[in-house]
């Protein structure tokens, strides 16, 4: 291969020229040998040196050659500066680690198409409505009959899927002690077909698994689930296991990567849709599914969008008739129908984090432009020290572009160490910020494999890098007049270059500290949000039972675990408050119209309003007595709402949950507010009844002695079996934990946007050490006759720091205004706090300027300190 | 850039064909071939023979190798390839062609 030889002889330069001289020289010897004149043979043969040069060019390739010479020479010139090369690459590989890593997450999260057969046709549908507010609700859950009636509709323009979000569930393959959990999803039995998925082992679901509800106890598994807990034993198919009441049988295992359709969550097993229970299958008033859409090749969304809309609004005016709240009625009849694309799946934290990671992103962003400016003015003015250098290059020949190669060249080796260290930084902080997103119990999986998209994104950042900070150095390198160089002139470096790369720094790291300034207040009044009950030393036991047990059988259990040592009081409740379970609906209070306003409802036992630490206003606690329908308590909430906040205990209400069904209430008691749902919205009206039916799954509420809670963990979750068989926990957090989840995001974006705030702080920091201490050894000779003639050390001093002042004070004035700018793209995140508060706007000011001040402090000593007779003296 | 005295392109042909008939020649020695059967007319530029011989052993045209002479220096020698051969065969046409197109104009003006 000539090429090939050709690219070889690069890597052994000297041998060849050796080899082309030998030639040479023996034509010489052969001319002498025979007989001519040495002198006059040497003349007819001209410059060996000439001949073995344009020989050379012919047997390699003369540009890879200069590329290798001048990455061997850029190496060398980085050795060369040891220190100040290993704080510019690592400084950039933070930016760009940083910058892979944020790229992984949304990557994972919102881009990389689902694993499954042309992603690119697979399609979301979602309801919308403008809400009380004026602002779009979106939802993507449909009814199963609604789901039927659109199927029939577009089956010639593609298949519609339907896909239940994927829970976290008990099951077990042998005995209840041994049950584990998983994450299932009810999914279409022709999900599988139309994803061009095959099955690894058995066989998959067709059509026929999913006609009759409750007819198809069969479970596919993940092949990563196979592997992980089977590790991949294929007796697995034919067995069975349980959860609840359900036996199902494994009929195979699915092949290839694909997890389901939700980003974030990784399905184990898939059940047909027809096995979901609460005849979820014919019910029109259960939104339980994601309904996907697979196009046929060349089907057209709109096409489809305008067959599935009259059925869509047919269904809702249906829905609409049979409401009873009026209000509620008009609000289902203002859905639209919208499709989406799907290709990367649905989730809701997409919808939670996505905006958060893309502000992650853009502030990463920013970390890394301020980190190339430093880089940028670093290489300029090393290219202004090697003026002569160059000067010297292009006297002998050098081309201009020639030059502009050696230093990119140099940059590029910066740029490619950096996004490597980067690429191992990403490696490792990607899953950490993954881990901090998911809560403790309900994880986070995301799959963040390293592929030709992430490789591609790392080069695609060094050489951004490299354009970024190398180009212009090396343009000015290169525009060098070689005359005025050698002779010896001051290298002047053109000051509004630097200046303006500082200027930019600051303001985007005063953009950064605004926007860190606002997560870090917004999670600071998150957590301090008052929730109207008591946390501390509170555990909660998620109990369930195979049947539904009657109420007094959960007390039996209560009692049995205040005895356990430790143990300070214990209740029942349905779930703990702030889980995200939720029981609401419409208030009716004497005999009128239900009003636009739903209650939330719990069942809790007696001793839980005492444990929670809620207040009790007016009237009695719920008592062993009261029954279901019957007693309950209300909160300020429920009585500001329906009855005028009068003092509501023996007043009446009733909720209707069904046509023609009035459940009757007595108000004994008055709490105070407690949060139900989440930490964002207002104090709703709740009411709390007393728990008093049969129930499969429920929580205890336990005070423990210890300041740790979660120490009694294990004992209380051995110990509830023992009080009566077949109850068992599912699982054990800590109220805290059960608060703590509804700040994560905002928790996770303080933190993070902290850590970049001062990085870019730093960052910005020393690129402006730099760039004064390096203005003070240019100007010296001007310093050092202003001394000699008699200029006092402040007036010095000041005139250092007026230049740096005014050029930090410009970059921070342009950095608010880019953060007030940039503000409405955040808001959505922020909770309670303005943009325009005074500290909001003051804390970057302050921080840059004291920041900028210690910068310039060495600079300042510098020039103050400069001796006139020696600085004189040696120019 | 063409001296007077330079062979005008016709290098390349010289050189394969004097290759054609005697193989395994050293740089000088083709020079010299050169120069002997062409009559002392046409000289080939002694330094920029390299150059070309290079290229053309980058074509694939031709091959070299080193062999230690009786003298015990070293000396790089030449033979045409399969490729070489082809190429000769192709540049004599040309040349032929060009000749006698130029000898027609001659002969008509």
């Amino acid at each position: 291969m000539s090429l090939w030889s050709r690219i070889a002889n690069v890597f052994r330069g000297d041998r060849l020229n050796r080899d082309i001289e030998e030639e040479l020289h023996s034509h010489i010897a052969e001319a002498i040998t025979e007989g001519r004149d040495p002198g006059e043979a040497r003349r007819a043969f001209g410059s060996v040196l000439s001949h073995r040069e344009s020989s050379r060019d012919i047997r390699l390739i003369p540009w890879l050659e200069s590329l290798c010479a001048d990455a061997v020479f850029g190496w060398r010139q980085l050795l060369k500066r040891k220190v100040t090369s290993a704080a510019a690459v690592l400084s950039l590989a933070l930016a760009i680690g940083s910058c892979d890593a944020a790229f992984r997450l949304m990557d994972a999260m919102l881009w990389r198409p689902l694993p499954i057969a042309a992603p690119d046709r697979l399609y979301v549908l979602s309801r919308e409505v403008a809400g009380p507010d004026g602002k779009v609700l979106a939802s993507d859950m449909f009814e199963y009959p609604l789901f039927r009636q659109m199927r029939a509709q577009v089956k010639d323009q593609g298949e519609l899927i339907a896909v239940s979000s994927a829970d976290h569930i008990d099951l077990t393959y042998g005995s209840d002690q041994e049950t584990e959990k998983a994450y299932q999803q009810y999914v279409s039995g022709w999900m599988f077909q139309s994803f061009g998925i095959r099955s690894a082992l058995g066989r998959v679901f067709t059509e026929n698994d999913d006609l009759t509800p409750g007819a198809h106890p069969y479970a596919v598994l993940s092949y990563d689930y196979w592997k992980r807990r089977f590790a991949a034993d294929p007796k697995v198919v034919g067995r069975t296991f349980r959860t609840g009441n359900e036996v199902y049988q494994i009929v195979g295992v699915a092949e290839g990567p694909f997890t389901g359709t939700e980003p974030g969550t990784v399905t184990d097993i898939f059940l047909p849709t027809m096995m979901m229970k609460n005849n979820a299958i014919v019910r029109s008033d259960y939104q339980w599914i994601v309904t996907l859409v697979h196009l046929k090749p060349g089907a057209s969304v709109p096409l489809v969008r305008e067959k599935l809309r009259p059925v869509f609004r047919a269904f809702v005016e249906e829905r609409a008739k049979v409401s009873l709240n009026p209000h509620f009625a008009a609000f289902i009849r203002d859905q639209k129908l919208i499709v989406n694309p799907a290709s990367a799946g649905v989730s809701e934290l997409q919808q939670g984090y996505g905006t958060a990671l893309f502000v992650l992103g853009g502030l990463v962003m920013l970390v890394l432009l301020i980190s190339c400016a430093n880089v940028a003015n670093l290489m300029t003015a090393q290219a202004t020290a090697r003026q002569r250098e160059m000067a010297l290059r292009i006297s002998i020949g050098a081309g201009r572009w020639r030059l502009v190669q050696l230093v990119v060249i140099e940059g590029a080796w910066l740029a490619f160490f950096a996004a490597g260290i980067g690429a191992c930084f990403a490696w490792w902080a990607a899953p950490l910020v993954v881990g901090m997103i998911g809560t403790p119990d309900n994880g986070v999986r995301l799959i963040l494999p390293a592929d030709w998209r992430v490789l591609g994104f790392g080069v695609t950042m060094a050489l951004g890098c490299t354009i970024l900070f190398g180009l212009a150095p090396a343009l000015r390198a290169s525009g060098v007049k070689p005359a005025s160089a050698l002779k010896g002139g001051n290298p002047q470096l053109r000051p509004h270059m630097m200046q303006l790369l500082i200027a930019v720094q600051v303001a985007f790291c005063v953009l950064v500290l605004f926007v860190a300034g606002l997560f870090m207040a917004t999670s600071g009044r998150l957590s301090r949000q008052h929730t109207g009950f008591s946390a501390e030393r509170l555990l909660t036991l998620e109990t369930v039972t195979p049947q539904p047990q009657p109420a007094p059988l959960w007390s039996q259990v209560a009692d049995r675990l205040r005895t356990v040592p430790g143990v300070e009081a214990v209740a029942v409740c349905e779930w703990p408050l702030m889980t995200g379970g939720i029981w609401s609906n419409f208030i009716s209070v004497n005999g009128a119209a239900p009003g636009p306003v739903a209650s939330y409802f719990l069942s809790v036992s007696p001793e839980w309003r005492a444990i929670m630490k809620i207040p009790l206003l007016q009237g009695r606690d719920l008592r062993a007595s009261d029954i279901l329908p019957g007693s309950a308590l209300v909160n300020q909430a429920f009585a500001r709402q329906y009855l005028e906040g009068e003092n509501p205990v023996g007043r009446s209400f009733e909720v209707v949950p069904y046509e023609g069904h009035r459940d009757r209430y007595r108000i004994v008691g008055l709490v105070g507010d407690a949060r139900y749902r989440d930490m964002r919205e207002p104090m709703k009206p709740t009411a709390y009844f007393p728990f008093q039916a049969d129930y499969s799954r429920a929580t205890f509420m336990i005070r423990t002695v210890s300041q740790n809670p979660l120490a009694m963990a294990s004992a209380l979750r051995l110990e509830v079996p023992r009080a009566r068989p077949g109850f068992r926990v599912s699982n054990i957090r800590t109220q805290t934990a059960l608060i703590e989840q509804h700040t994560g995001r905002e928790r996770l974006l303080s933190i993070l946007a902290l850590f970049f705030g001062v990085v870019a702080l730093s960052l910005a920091g020393v690129g402006l050490y730099g760039v004064l201490d390096y203005s003070v050894l240019q100007r010296r000779r001007e310093i050092g006759i202003r001394i000699a003639v008699g200029a006092q050390a402040t007036d010095i001093a000041r005139r250092v720091i007026t230049d740096a002042l005014a050029v930090v004070l410009a970059g921070s004035i342009f950095g608010i205004i880019l953060g007030i700018a940039s503000v409405r793209f955040i808001e959505s995140l922020l909770f309670e706090v303005k943009a325009t508060d005074v500290g909001a706007l003051a804390l970057p000011t302050v921080t840059i300027l004291a920041v900028a001040l210690l910068a310039a402090l060495p600079a300042v000593i510098r020039a103050v300190r400069i001796d006139p007779v020696t600085m004189l003296r040696s120019e | 850039m063409a001296k007077p005295d330079s062979l005008q392109g016709s290098l390349d042909l010289l050189v394969l064909k004097i290759l054609s008939r005697r193989p395994r020649l050293h740089g000088y020695a083709i020079m010299s071939a050169i120069k002997e059967s062409s009559g002392d007319v046409l000289r080939a530029d002694e330094g920029s023979l390299y150059p070309a011989l290079h290229r053309m052993e980058e074509n694939r045209w031709i091959r070299a190798e080193w062999i230690t002479k009786d003298t015990g220096r070293r000396a790089r020698i030449y033979e045409l390839t399969a490729a070489g051969k082809k190429q000769l065969a192709d540049e004599e046409s040309r040349w032929h062609a060009v000749t006698s197109a130029v000898n027609r104009v001659l002969r008509t003006v």
